[in-house]
C-alpha cells in the first residue's frame, strides 16, 4: 500500500475508496446525467430549440425520440430539459406532465394522471375525479380554454410512447396532437419510444396530426469511442477530496483500458451491444470488488466481470439439477435428436433413460416411475420443459407432449462443468445416438 | 333525472260537440272545442277555438302561450291537432332584440309572434290549459296585476321589430272556459293602492328579466294561480344538481321530505342562497309555493285551479315557515330564535297574520336598512310603467345614504301597531338583524344588475304593502303581506350569500358535485407573456403552424359554397338534412365546415339568415360513442345527464313540435368512431333531421368515401340520403396556393422550395397539414443552418430536401448500420436460415444455429444462447425482427420486419 501517504491533505485509502465507490455508483446505477450528451449534440441541439419555442414562444409542437434501447433517449431528454430549465423565463412558465406506457396503460388512468400533474384536481370539484368521459371533456375543455399567448405552455412526455397507440381508438394522442394543432393552449409532445414503426401504429387522422418530427438516437459508435467511454465513466473527478489518489486511480484507469486482455473483453462487448446499460452493468461488477486492500480495478476484475455478464443463465440452471433429472434431458436430447426436434411426452423419456440403463449404465439405477415424475415435473417447473399445448387438462400427465426449451450446447456446455457427473452419463451424452 | 322522475298528470282529451267542417284534401274534421280532462278528476275544462292557451314547451315554468285558431282531428279521431296564433313571451325574445322595445318589459307581457319561421300547429296533447290575454293599448300603462293567468299584449314581434298589434287580433271572442275566478281580498285593512303604483318595479322584481332563462316568479306565480300542481311536482321530484334549478329543486325535495324543523330551517336557508345565486330560478314565493303544493298533493291531487287557490288562501300562514327559515343563512347562531318564530307563526290565526300583512312595507326591525329610503319611492315611483329603469337607479342612490338612518315605521300607523307586535317577537332577532343589513346594505348596493333587482324586489313589496287595493295585486301580494318580516329577511338573507361567498356555501345544500361542471378548468396563465416572432423565418413559422386560423381557405371555394348554400337553405327552409363529408385527413374537411359556420353565424347576426344553433361534436373526443347524446344536450342546452337519458330528452327535444324553435346545425367528426353494434347513435342521428319539427341539419364528417356502404346497416344509410362530398387530397398547386396564402407576402422561402415540397407532398398523400410541417421544419434548418443567426436567408432547396429526408425517410437502413457486429451478424444469419428454409419465418434455434457458424467464419468468438436471445431481443424491440413472446425461449419464431434487400443493402454498404 504504497500510496498511503499520512500526510493531512489526503484521506485515508478506507475514505478515498468510499468516495469512489459513491461517485461511480452514482454514475453507473442512478444514470447521473454527463454534462453534456456525447454523441448527440445534433439532436440535443434540435429538442432544446423545439422546446424552447413552445416554452417561449407558445408554439405547439410533437416529436418523438425513437432509438433502440439504452441509447440514451430519456438521458438526451433529461439532459434537454435540465438545460431548458436553466432559463427562468422558461422555468417559471412551463408546465410538465410525464407519463409512461406501463404505468397508465389505458387513457382513463393517463386522463387522472395528467389532471392531477397538472394540479387540476381541485377544480374538479369535491369528488375527486369524475367519470371517464368527463375526465375527458374536463381536459379538453381545460386546454381548449387556453391560448397560444396568454397559457402556460404544457410539456407532454410520453415514455414507451408505442404503448399509448394500443389504447382504444388512441383517443389521447388523437386529443394531444389535435391540441397541439390547433390554436389552444402551447402544448409540446415528446414521445419516447425504441419502435422504429411507431409510426405505422398511428392511426391515420392521428397520424395525420403528428407533426412527423423524428429524432433518431441511433449510435454510430466506434470501438475506440467505446474504450474512451469506459475510461471516463471509471474517471474520477478533478474535484475529488484526495488529489493524489484520484490522481492514482485515473492513472491505473488508463493502463487498465490500454491492457489487450481487457480491450479484447471490451470488444467483445463492444460486438454484443453497443448501448449504455450493458456497459454500466459490466462496470459495475468491476467496481464492486474494488476494495481497501484491492483499491484499483484490475483486468482480472474485468474479466471476471465479462465472464458473469457472458454467463447462460440455462447452462447455469442445469448445474443446479440432480443427476436424474440431467439424466432426463440428456434423454431429452436423444430424443430431439431422433425426432428431429418432435415434441416427447415422460413415458418416452422414461423409456430412453431405461434404455441407457439397461444398455450403458453401471453407475446408475433405475427409479420409481413417481420419483421421475417428481423429476419430470420439476423441470417442467424450472422451465426447461414446456408443454406443447397448455390446454392439458385431460391428458394424463405421463403422456403430455412437451418440447426441450434448451439448445444442445447449452446441455454440453453444462455437463462439462458439472461437478461429479459420472463418466457414463457423460459418455451416453456424447454419444451420437442414444 | 328531472324528467325522467317527475310524475306525469294524464289528460285526457276529447272532442266537445260535431265537426264544423271536413276538409276532404286533408281528411280532417274541423272542431270548435276541445275537452281536458285530468285522470282523477271529475272537472273538465273546455277549450274552444279563439281561446288563447298554454303549450307544454321545453320550460315547464313557463308553457309557451298562444291563440287557439282551429281544431282539427283526422278520421280515425286519433289525431288531435290545434292550429294557433303564437304568442312570444319576453324570455323567448333575444337579448339583443329586446333593446329595441325601448324599456323593461313587463314580466306578464307577451308579444303577438308574426314571424314566419315557426310551426302553428301543435298537437292537442300539448295544450296545458287556457289562459287569458288581455290587448293593453300602446301608451297604457300595465295593471299593477298580481295574477299571473292574464297576460298582456301590447306589440307584435316578427322576429325582428316590435309592432303595435290590432286588439281585434288578440282578444278571444270567447271567455276562458274555466280560468280561475277572481279571489277573495285577503287584506282588506290595505289602503288602496293607485292603479299604475309601482308597476315598473315590477318586472325587476319578478326576477332577472334580462335572462336567457325563463322569468321564473312570473311562472310560479301563475302556476299558483292555476294550480297547475304537476309542475312543482316535477320539480319536487327534481334530483340531480345538473343545473342550478335541478339544485334548488333538491333541496325542495328534502323540504318535503322532512317534517324537522332544524331540517327545514337549514334547507330553506340553503336553498334561498343558492337558488338567488344561480339561476334566480325559484324565489321564495316560489319555495313557499311548493310547500304549498307538496300540501295539495298529500291531501288530494287537487289540479283545480280554485281549489288550491282556496288552500293557498287558507294556508297563508305556513308559508311564512321557509321564509322565516331564510333568516338563517344570516345567523346561524340565532337559529333557535328563527326556530321560536317559526313556532309561532304557524300557530297564529289567519287574521294575525292578514293583520300583519298591512305592516308589510314597515318591518319590525330597526335592522330594515334599506326599507326606509325604498318607503318613500313609491310615491316617486308612482309613475307610468315605462320609466322603470330609471326609476331604479334613482332608488338605489339614495339609497345609502339614509339607510338605517330613516325610522321606517313611522309613515304608516298599521305598520306600526303590527311591527310593534312582532317586535315583541322578534327582539332579539332584530337587534343582530341590525348589524347584518347595515353591513349588506353597504356592499349590496353596487349598481350591477343584480342588485338592482333585489333592490327593485324589495321595493316593489314596499310599495305592495303600502298601496295595495287592486284585487290581483292584493292575491299576490297575499303571500308576501301574509309574511311581510320573513320575507324581507329572505331577500336579505338572499343578498348576503350573494355577497359573502363564504356564508353562501356553508349553508347550501348537500351538494355534491360529482361532475366537474362548475369547475371552470384552465390551464394556468403564464407568468410572463409569449415572446412574439422576431425575425422573418419566426414569422413564418408561426404563420405556417397548422393551428393558426387563415383569413381564409383557399382552394375549396366549391366545397365551401356547397355546404354552405345546402345549411342555409335548410335554415331559412326551417327544415333538416344531413349531409355526409369525406375525404383522407389533412384535406380541410373540418376548416371548411368551421369556415362556413363562421360565415353563417355572421349572416345571422345580421339578420340575413334566422339564427340558429351550431353545435359540434367529434366522435374521437369522446369515450364512448352513447357520450355522443350527453354532449349534444350539453351544448344545446347545458344540461348534465346520462347517455341514455340525455337521448331521451333529444329525442323528445326532437319530435315534438316546439315554436320558435332555432334551426340547430350539428358537426359530428369523425362519424366512424360513432359506431355501435346495433348503430342507434347513427341512427338517431340521422333520423332527427327527417323529424318534421327537429329543424336539424346534420353535417358529418368522416375519412372514408364508402363509409356508409361499409359500416352503415340499410336504415341508417337511407337515413343519411345521398347529399355526399367528397373533398379530393390537395393537388400541389393547390397544396402551393395555400402556403403562399398563409405566409401572406412573408417572404420567407425560395419558389423552387415551396414547389419542391408541394410536389412531394401531392405524390404521397396530398396532407395539407404535413406539408405545413415540412415547410416549418425546412425554416428551423435554415435557421439553424446560418452562421450568423441575424443573416437568416431564404429557405432554399437544400433545407427543404433536408427537411423532407428527415420525414419521410425511414430508418430502418440507418438502424441496421447502426447496429452492433452481432445484432448484424444475426441479421444475416436470419437472411441465411430463410434461404435455407425457402420460408420467411424461422424459430431462434434454426438462426442461432446459422449465427454460430457465421461467427466462426467471421472470426469472432461464438456467443452463448442467452446472448444471442439478447441480441434478437434487441432487435425485436426495435421491430427490425417480429418475435414471439419470449417466454417460448429458444423457440420462438422470429420474421424480418424489413425487405431482406434492404438489410443486405444496408450490411453491404460497410
Amino acid at each position: 500500500m504504497s500510496k498511503r501517504k499520512l500526510t493531512d491533505a489526503h484521506l485515508p485509502v478506507g475514505e478515498c475508496i468510499t468516495q469512489v465507490q459513491e461517485i461511480l455508483r452514482e454514475r453507473l446505477c442512478c444514470q447521473k446525467l454527463p454534462d453534456r450528451p456525447e454523441g448527440v449534440e445534433a439532436q440535443h441541439k434540435h429538442l432544446l430549440e423545439l422546446l424552447k419555442r413552445t416554452a417561449v414562444h407558445g408554439e405547439s409542437n410533437s416529436v418523438l425520440i425513437v432509438g433502440p434501447r439504452g441509447a440514451g433517449k430519456t438521458m438526451l431528454l433529461k439532459c434537454v430539459l435540465r438545460d431548458l430549465l436553466e432559463d427562468k423565463e422558461v422555468q417559471k412558465n412551463l408546465l410538465q406532465v410525464h407519463l409512461n406506457g406501463l404505468l397508465q396503460t389505458d387513457d382513463r388512468i393517463a386522463l387522472k394522471e395528467i389532471t392531477r400533474q397538472l394540479h387540476l384536481e381541485n377544480a374538479v370539484g369535491d369528488k375527486v375525479f369524475g367519470s371517464f368521459a368527463e375526465n375527458l371533456a374536463f381536459l379538453l375543455e381545460a386546454l381548449k380554454k387556453g391560448d397560444r399567448s396568454s397559457s402556460r405552455p404544457v410539456l407532454f412526455v410520453l415514455d414507451e410512447f408505442d404503448l399509448f397507440a394500443h389504447h382504444k381508438n388512441q383517443t389521447l394522442l388523437y386529443n394531444l396532437f389535435d391540441v397541439s394543432q390547433s390554436a389552444q393552449a402551447p402544448i409540446a409532445v415528446v414521445g419516447i419510444t425504441c419502435r422504429l414503426d411507431v409510426l405505422e401504429l398511428l392511426e391515420k387522422r392521428v397520424k395525420s396530426r403528428f407533426s412527423h418530427r423524428q429524432i433518431h438516437l441511433l449510435s454510430s459508435l466506434t470501438f475506440p469511442q467505446y474504450l474512451e467511454r469506459v475510461r471516463t465513466q471509471l474517471s474520477l473527478p478533478d474535484d475529488f477530496p484526495d488529489g493524489k489518489f484520484a490522481e492514482d486511480w485515473n492513472a491505473s484507469v488508463k493502463t487498465l483500458c490500454e491492457d489487450k486482455s481487457v480491450e479484447d473483453v471490451l470488444q467483445r462487448h463492444f460486438n454484443s451491444s453497443k448501448d449504455a446499460r450493458s456497459m454500466h452493468m459490466l462496470l459495475m461488477f468491476c467496481l464492486s470488488r474494488v476494495s481497501v486492500s484491492r483499491p484499483a480495478i484490475k483486468p482480472a476484475d474485468l474479466l471476471e466481470a465479462s465472464r458473469l455478464c457472458f454467463a447462460d443463465a440455462k447452462a447455469n440452471m442445469l448445474h443446479g439439477l440432480s443427476i436424474l433429472e440431467l439424466c432426463l434431458i440428456i434423454a431429452m436430447k436423444h430424443l430431439n435428436d431422433v425426432y428431429e426436434g418432435e415434441p416427447f411426452n415422460l413415458q418416452m423419456v422414461h423409456n430412453e433413460f431405461k434404455k441407457f440403463l439397461q444398455r450403458k449404465s453401471n453407475s446408475m439405477y433405475n427409479f420409481d416411475q413417481p420419483v421421475i415424475m417428481k423429476a419430470f415435473e420439476h423441470l417442467q417447473q424450472l422451465e426447461l420443459i414446456r408443454p406443447v399445448d397448455s390446454s392439458s387438462a385431460k391428458i394424463q400427465r405421463e403422456y403430455q407432449l412437451m418440447r426441450l426449451m434448451i439448445d444442445h450446447s447449452q446441455i454440453m456446455e453444462a455437463l462439462q462443468k458439472y461437478p461429479q457427473c459420472p463418466t457414463d452419463v457423460k459418455q451416453w451424452a456424447m454419444s451420437a445416438f442414444g | 333525472m328531472k324528467y325522467s322522475s317527475r310524475l306525469r298528470v294524464r289528460r285526457s282529451y276529447r272532442w266537445l260537440g260535431e265537426p264544423l267542417s271536413f276538409n276532404r284534401k286533408l281528411k280532417t274534421y274541423e272542431y270548435r272545442s276541445l275537452a281536458i280532462s285530468v285522470e282523477g278528476l271529475p272537472r273538465t275544462t273546455v277549450i274552444n277555438t279563439g281561446q288563447h292557451i298554454f303549450i307544454e314547451g321545453e320550460d315547464e315554468d313557463n308553457p309557451y302561450v298562444a291563440k287557439v285558431v282551429r281544431l282539427l282531428g283526422d278520421e280515425s279521431g286519433k289525431q288531435k291537432k290545434a292550429v294557433v296564433q303564437w304568442f312570444v313571451r319576453v324570455s323567448e325574445v333575444p337579448l339583443s332584440k329586446l333593446k329595441l322595445l325601448g324599456r323593461e318589459p313587463h314580466p306578464l307581457e307577451i308579444f303577438y309572434y308574426q314571424g314566419r319561421s315557426c310551426d302553428d300547429e301543435v298537437d292537442a296533447g300539448s295544450i296545458l290549459r287556457p289562459v287569458q290575454v288581455k290587448h293593453l293599448d300602446g301608451a297604457a300603462p300595465f295593471p299593477d296585476s298580481d295574477h299571473k293567468d292574464i297576460l298582456y299584449v301590447k306589440l307584435s314581434w316578427d322576429s325582428k321589430t316590435f309592432r303595435a298589434v290590432d286588439p281585434a287580433l288578440v282578444d278571444p271572442e270567447l271567455a276562458p272556459a274555466s280560468s280561475p275566478p277572481p279571489r277573495p281580498c285577503p287584506k282588506p285593512s290595505l289602503p288602496p293602492s293607485p292603479p299604475s303604483s309601482p308597476p315598473a318595479a315590477a318586472p325587476a322584481s319578478r326576477g332577472p328579466p334580462r335572462r336567457a332563462l325563463p322569468t321564473p316568479d312570473l311562472a310560479i306565480l301563475r302556476r299558483a294561480l292555476s294550480g297547475e300542481a304537476r309542475y312543482s311536482r316535477a320539480t319536487m321530484s327534481a334530483g340531480k344538481p345538473g343545473a342550478a334549478e335541478a339544485e334548488s329543486l333538491h333541496s325542495a325535495t328534502k323540504l318535503s321530505a322532512s317534517k324537522c324543523l332544524s331540517a327545514k330551517r337549514r334547507n330553506a336557508s340553503g336553498r334561498t342562497p343558492g337558488v338567488r345565486k344561480k339561476l334566480e330560478l325559484s324565489s321564495p314565493d316560489k319555495k313557499s309555493m311548493i310547500r304549498e303544493d307538496i300540501l295539495s298533493q298529500l291531501l288530494d291531487e287537487e289540479l283545480e285551479s280554485e281549489v288550491m287557490l282556496a288552500q293557498r288562501l287558507s294556508s297563508s300562514p305556513p308559508r311564512t315557515l321557509p321564509l322565516t327559515h331564510s333568516l338563517t343563512p344570516l345567523r346561524k347562531a340565532h337559529g333557535a330564535l328563527a326556530a321560536a318564530a317559526q313556532g309561532a307563526f304557524p300557530l297564529k290565526p289567519s287574521s294575525v297574520v292578514l293583520s300583519k300583512l298591512s305592516e308589510t312595507s314597515s318591518p319590525p326591525s330597526p335592522a330594515r336598512a334599506t326599507t326606509p329610503s325604498r318607503k318613500k319611492e313609491p310615491k316617486t315611483l308612482k309613475e307610468p310603467a315605462l320609466g322603470v329603469l330609471a326609476e331604479v337607479d334613482h332608488e338605489n342612490s339614495p339609497m345609502l345614504p339614509d339607510a338605517a338612518t330613516t325610522p321606517r315605521s313611522s309613515k304608516r300607523k298599521s305598520a306600526q301597531l303590527v311591527s310593534s307586535r312582532i317586535r315583541k317577537q322578534l327582539n332579539l332577532l332584530d337587534s343582530h338583524k341590525d348589524l347584518i343589513s347595515d353591513g349588506e346594505d353597504e356592499d349590496e348596493f353596487v349598481p350591477s344588475r343584480k342588485e338592482l333587482q333585489s333592490s327593485s324586489e324589495e321595493e316593489e313589496e314596499e310599495g305592495d304593502g303600502e298601496l295595495d287595493s287592486d284585487e290581483e295585486v292584493v292575491l299576490k301580494k297575499g303571500r308576501h303581506a301574509a309574511t311581510p318580516k320573513p320575507k324581507q329577511r329572505t331577500r336579505s338573507g338572499t343578498r348576503t350569500p350573494r355577497k359573502t361567498p363564504s356564508k353562501k356555501t356553508t349553508p347550501s345544500t348537500p351538494r355534491t358535485p360529482r361532475t366537474p361542471h362548475r369547475a371552470t378548468p384552465s390551464i394556468p396563465s403564464r407568468s410572463l407573456p409569449a415572446r412574439q416572432p422576431a425575425n422573418v423565418l419566426e414569422e413564418a413559422r408561426t404563420r405556417l403552424h397548422v393551428s393558426s386560423v387563415p383569413e381564409s381557405l383557399p382552394c375549396r371555394e366549391q366545397e365551401f359554397q356547397d355546404i354552405y348554400s345546402f345549411v342555409e337553405s335548410k335554415i331559412i327552409d326551417g327544415t333538416g338534412g344531413c349531409m355526409y363529408i369525406s375525404g383522407v385527413p389533412g384535406t380541410g374537411k373540418t376548416a371548411t365546415v368551421h369556415e362556413v359556420m363562421r360565415c353563417l353565424q355572421h349572416a345571422a347576426e345580421v339578420d340575413e339568415i334566422p339564427p340558429f344553433h351550431f353545435i359540434e361534436i367529434n366522435g374521437m373526443k369522446m369515450t364512448d360513442p352513447h357520450q355522443a347524446y350527453v354532449q349534444i344536450l350539453q351544448k344545446l342546452t347545458g344540461q348534465k345527464a346520462t347517455a341514455d337519458h340525455a337521448a331521451a330528452l333529444l329525442e323528445k327535444r326532437f319530435s315534438n313540435p316546439a315554436p320558435r324553435k332555432e334551426s340547430t346545425v350539428l358537426l359530428v367528426d369523425e362519424l366512424d368512431l360513432l359506431w355501435t353494434r346495433k348503430q342507434n347513435v347513427m341512427y338517431n342521428l340521422f333520423d332527427w333531421p327527417t323529424r318534421r319539427h327537429a329543424r336539424l341539419v346534420v353535417l358529418t364528417i368522416a375519412n372514408t368515401m364508402d363509409l356508409p356502404e361499409r359500416i352503415m346497416i340499410n336504415r341508417v344509410a337511407s337515413r343519411l340520403g345521398l347529399t355526399r362530398m367528397s373533398f379530393q387530397p390537395y393537388s400541389f398547386k393547390q397544396l402551393q396556393q395555400i402556403i403562399m396564402s398563409r405566409l401572406n407576402k412573408v417572404k420567407a422561402f425560395e419558389e423552387d422550395a415551396l414547389q419542391l415540397v408541394s410536389r412531394k407532398v401531392a405524390a404521397l398523400s396530398g396532407d395539407a397539414r404535413r406539408c405545413l410541417d415540412i415547410c416549418r421544419r425546412a425554416t428551423e434548418i435554415c435557421e439553424h443552418s446560418a452562421a450568423d443567426p441575424s443573416a437568416t436567408g431564404l429557405v432554399g432547396m437544400s433545407h427543404v430536401m433536408e427537411a423532407l429526408n428527415e420525414m419521410f425517410s425511414s430508418a430502418y437502413i440507418t438502424a441496421i448500420k447502426c447496429a452492433s457486429v452481432q445484432e448484424q451478424l444475426f441479421l444475416r444469419a436470419v437472411i441465411a436460415e430463410f434461404r435455407r428454409l425457402g420460408l420467411e419465418e424461422a424459430t431462434f434455434q434454426q438462426v442461432f444455429v446459422q449465427h454460430q457458424a457465421l461467427c466462426r467464419v467471421e472470426g469472432l468468438q461464438p456467443i452463448s444462447v442467452s446472448e444471442g436471445l439478447a441480441v434478437c431481443q434487441r432487435l425485436g424491440a426495435c421491430r427490425l425482427l417480429l418475435l414471439e413472446p419470449s417466454r417460448l425461449g429458444v423457440l420462438q419464431r422470429v420474421r424480418l420486419n424489413v425487405s431482406q434487400d434492404d438489410v443486405l443493402f444496408a450490411l453491404k454498404a460497410d
